[in-house]
């Protein structure tokens, strides 16, 4: 439209306001029954959407209200204690969940965005594996987190790698948890890609690795790069699994990833906090909370801004 | 076909570790399987399937224990309807709002906020469930004695049951808009053309038309809300008790693997074992729903892309 120029430009723009006053007009004389049906309809569904909304808002308002008393440098500098509620804090949990994702992040950014690109770049759809491997992805997308607790119980914690409760087994237990959700990022990333990218390469002599590792790969960088914060944070908020696989409560030194004396993790601190009823917990709960919705909501943001920002139209 | 001169093994040996990445997803659902099998098995050797899969008695931790699964099935059974009286309602309206109702700077706001907001912890969601939601909503809005009345329990099912509608809301609101944004513009333009209302072309025309997307969107909300567990930890109580009442406390599928098998149960023992029966059980209802969700998405994908 723009290359239209000149002259006919304002005259184009004369004619659509002239097509939309004749439009509007006409419209305006529908049936009464009709407008007040299409005012009703849509007051309900901006009032699905406040409320919806509302709630999700109250939810972070009631955090800060109830635990914004105790937040203070001792938060994250001291460990638990239950006979001192006042200096509690979270200082090994937050470690055990930083090496926790240390540990997840060596395992899913290899293996996840090997297995797409093997998916996207390598698989020949027509066969029966690859649609079996797809569909196995998606489901293991949407398998419940507890049965990977289950798993990371039966066969990492005992069974065939035995590796004991552990920092690590909790780490691989969630790996696993978000591995598909990084493949299903990555896929849609190199999707995007145009096809006329790889055969240009490949017309050019490249061989298919360099094809994938120069062309394809850092086209698709952003929405992979996406996919792995969103999963990072799905990580750092999983609680049910590592109940399971020995993430204990009360430590109060720093955990190390092989250490057998046990580990923490936040959501799983939060979680004890939240069981004790006395108000002192209540509020290290609700300020546990806090120090999480603010690391993962900036995640989570970025995440979505990244994807929104450098989504490529080809 | 021109064929490259040497043989180029660094190339096919890439191929195949890139294989191996893709394998090791199959490799964890057989792991899954397996490890749910082999005590499942033990479990059946002791407890009769009769006796699991019929009766409502669960109380592993009376003398002498019983097993009815189904104890536990009516507590998931009863937090997943009410959330789901709320939650589909909400995230239907939402998601109509977003592809039909709302200008595209209202749009390009709401939908990455809800978007960020489906990153909030399960656990932070429990906490609000049983120390506002329960408090603050339900209890001085429930009508009096009805069903034995609100007042005083520190846990019941509906908390739970408002905490995950909360958490799904989001979910079937951008699946289902996505679905309905990828209904053809042509649908939507002849119905206006044909002088429909704004109502008539979202509720007959778009709505039965990313019907089958809407559907998995629900589908697979339910899904989640079976599965979740610090939710219902925190706000259910943790009682077995085969109900539907939603003032009540009750136990469910996942609240009782969470409790049961934390740190250091002993291999081998009958509850040890009950853990994996009751997490056979989930793995098999959530993975028939997680196919029927599955298979609905690829119907609109083929249909409209």
């Amino acid at each position: 439209m723009t290359e239209a120029g000149g002259a006919s430009a304002p005259r184009n723009r004369l004619a659509v306001a002239g097509a939309r006053a004749t439009t509007e007009a006409m419209l305006r004389n529908q049936p009464r029954g009709d407008v007040i049906r299409n005012t009703v309809f849509a007051g309900l569904l901006l009032l699905a959407v406040v409320i919806a909304l509302a709630g999700l808002l109250a939810l972070i308002l009631q955090a800060l209200t109830k635990g914004s008393s105790v937040i203070s440098p001792d938060l994250v500098n001291n460990p638990p204690s239950t006979a001192f509620p006042d200096k509690a804090g979270y200082r090994p949990a937050i470690i055990g969940s930083l090496q926790l994702i240390a540990g997840v992040l060596l395992f899913i950014v290899p293996v996840g965005v090997g297995a797409a690109l093997y998916l996207e770049e390598y698989a020949d759809k027509s066969r029966w594996w690859n649609t079996v491997i797809e569909v196995n992805i998606q489901n293991l997308a949407a398998v419940p987190s507890i049965i990977y607790g289950i798993l990371g119980l039966a066969f990492i914690v005992r069974g065939p790698l035995d590796l004991g409760f552990i920092l690590v087994a909790g780490s691989l237990t969630l790996a696993l948890l978000v591995l598909p959700m990084v493949i299903i990022a990555s896929r849609e990333a190199l999707r995007a890609v145009p096809d006329s990218i790889r055969q240009g390469s490949l017309a050019l002599g490249a061989t298919e690795w360099q094809t994938i590792r120069r062309q394809v790969l850092p086209a698709a960088i952003p929405g992979i790069a996406t996919g792995i914060i969103l999963a990072v944070s799905r990580a750092i908020g999983e609680t049910a699994p590592l109940l399971l696989v020995g993430a204990t409560v009360f430590i109060t030194f720093d955990p190390t990833p092989f250490g057998s004396d046990g580990y923490s993790a936040m959501p799983v601190q939060i979680f004890n906090y939240a069981l004790r009823p006395q108000e002192e917990f209540q509020a290290l709960a609700a300020a546990g909370i806090i120090v999480m919705l603010v690391v993962l909501l900036a995640m989570n943001s970025f995440a979505i801004w990244l994807r929104n920002r450098y989504e490529q139209r080809w | 076909m021109l064929q490259a001169e040497s043989k180029r093994y660094g190339e096919r040996a890439i191929k195949w570790l890139l294989t191996l990445c893709a394998l090791l997803s199959v490799l964890t659902t057989t792991a899954i399987i397996i490890s749910l099998i082999g005590p499942t098995i033990g479990f059946f050797e002791i407890v009769p399937g009769s006796e699991f899969f019929f009766s409502f008695d669960w109380t592993p931790q009376f003398e002498p224990p019983s097993f009815g699964v189904l104890g536990v099935v009516a507590g998931t059974v009863n937090v997943v309807i009410w959330s789901m009286l709320v939650a589909i309602p909400l995230g239907l309206a939402t998601a109509v709002y977003l592809s039909e109702y709302a200008s595209p700077r209202a749009r390009k706001t709401i939908k990455p906020v809800l978007e960020v907001l489906t990153g909030i912890p399960t656990v932070a969601i429990g906490f609000f469930a049983v120390s506002f939601i329960l408090p603050e909503i339900i209890v001085p809005l429930w009508p009096g004695q009805f069903l034995g009345g609100a007042n005083g329990k520190p846990f019941m099912a509906l908390a739970a049951s408002l905490g995950i509608a909360l958490m799904v809301v989001p979910i079937i609101a951008s699946l289902s808009d996505d679905a309905m944004r990828a209904v053809p513009r042509g649908l939507h333009d002849g119905a206006y053309a044909l002088g429909a209302t704004k109502v008539k072309v979202a509720t007959r025309v778009i709505f039965p038309a990313a019907l089958s997307g809407i559907v998995a969107s629900v589908v697979l909300a339910i899904s989640r809300a079976v599965g979740e567990t610090m939710i219902v930890l925190l706000a259910a109580g943790n009682t077995p008790n085969p109900t539907l009442n939603p003032v009540e406390s009750v136990q469910v599928m996942t609240s009782y693997i969470a409790t049961t098998a934390t740190g250091d149960i002993a291999t081998g023992s009958i509850d040890y074992k009950s853990v994996f029966a009751v997490g056979a059980v989930l793995f098999v209802m959530t993975l028939i729903m997680n196919v029927v969700s599955i298979r609905l998405v690829h119907r609109y994908r083929e249909v409209y892309e």
